[in-house]
């Protein structure tokens, strides 16, 4: 019985293997994990305030009538300090913005919004990140679009960057559809 | 190696231990039940068996039991007040697989997709006894 294609076999298996590897390794895999409630309304929640003097929050303000921001974000947080004037930039444009601070102290929201400027309309303290999980957030900071019935219609996991204004806004316009 | 190097470098190693990480944690202490057991030894015992089947968000390949990740212990936390509250381990994981998909469990459920996770061994040991079954044949056949 001969099949001399036989000694290519290993060599063949081995270039296999090595191209599968290469790949991973030149352009490891996407380990963003987006939230799956996309299209979906905002879980029931209702947050104490996440700064002194402020109000409550509640996920049935959010049905306002017009598309919002939310963002999920903490004073601990280093890329939320670059995300900060971006916020800010989106206030000016006349976006309105939600917060939910992760693991946080409210004396420690008013310290950071001192220094980094405050672009919330309210904010929530969520103390054991329980928001978070409901909204499948996976990390500081995030920020979802809301529509006006309060449905989740976008996610942008990490900070936005002047970069991503653009398209944030016109996810802001779309949710107005 | 000069005993002031030496010396240098133990200051920089004593400094790089007392430095702060840029990425900081929380300044909040841990919730409630994170790393706390259940009371109840039978509750403690189904939470345990779920939180080792669910994937620690932030630290992607270890289990929520054994990470240190704050959100892993907010985790732990939701795992376990929920059990005590008399929710069944399958609800909640089911609750966490509808925000963050099936990725989330370890344990994945059989259907299309995972399909050949489960099939493919059976399908490689089937062709290892199929050749292993030639070359017993054969050698029977030298002798």
């Amino acid at each position: 019985m001969k099949r001399p294609w036989l000694v290519w076999l290993p060599l063949a298996g081995f270039v296999a293997l090595f191209a599968i590897f290469a790949a991973g390794l030149i352009a490891p895999a996407d380990r963003t994990i987006e939230s799956k409630l996309v299209g979906q309304p905002v879980p029931a929640f209702d947050l104490p305030p996440g700064a002194p003097g402020r109000d409550g929050f509640s996920s049935t303000m959010l049905a306002s009538g017009e598309p919002r921001l939310l963002n999920v974000f903490a004073s601990w947080c280093v890329p939320c300090i670059a995300e900060a004037p971006v916020l800010m930039e989106l206030k000016r444009r006349g976006v309105k913005i939600d917060a939910i601070a992760i693991r946080d102290r409210p004396e420690d929201v008013a310290a950071f919004l001192a220094r980094n400027g405050d672009p919330y309309q309210r904010i929530g303290s969520d103390t054991a990140s329980r928001v978070q999980l409901a909204m499948g957030s996976s990390g500081v900071p995030e920020t979802f679009v809301i529509d006006g019935q309060g449905i989740i219609r976008h996610q942008h996991i990490g900070d936005i960057r002047p970069e991503n204004v653009p398209e944030i806004l016109a996810k802001l316009e779309e949710a107005r559809r | 190696m000069t005993g002031g190097r030496v010396a240098g470098r133990i200051l920089a190693l004593a400094l790089a231990c007392v430095a702060a990480p840029a990425f900081g944690d929380s300044a909040l202490p841990a919730a409630k039940y994170a790393n706390e057991q259940l009371a109840d030894p039978a509750q403690e015992a189904a939470a345990k068996d779920l939180m080792l089947t669910l994937r620690c968000i932030v630290c992607q390949g270890q289990s929520i039991a054994d990470s240190d990740a704050e959100l892993a212990a907010d985790m732990r936390a939701l795992v376990r007040t929920r059990i005590a509250a008399g929710e069944s381990p399958e609800s909640i994981r089911q609750w966490l697989i509808d925000r963050y998909g099936r990725w989330v469990t370890y344990e994945p459920p059989v259907d299309a997709l995972t399909a050949p996770l489960w099939l493919a061994p059976l399908l490689l040991l089937g062709i290892g006894a199929w050749l292993a079954r030639g070359r017993f044949k054969r050698k029977r056949r030298a002798q």
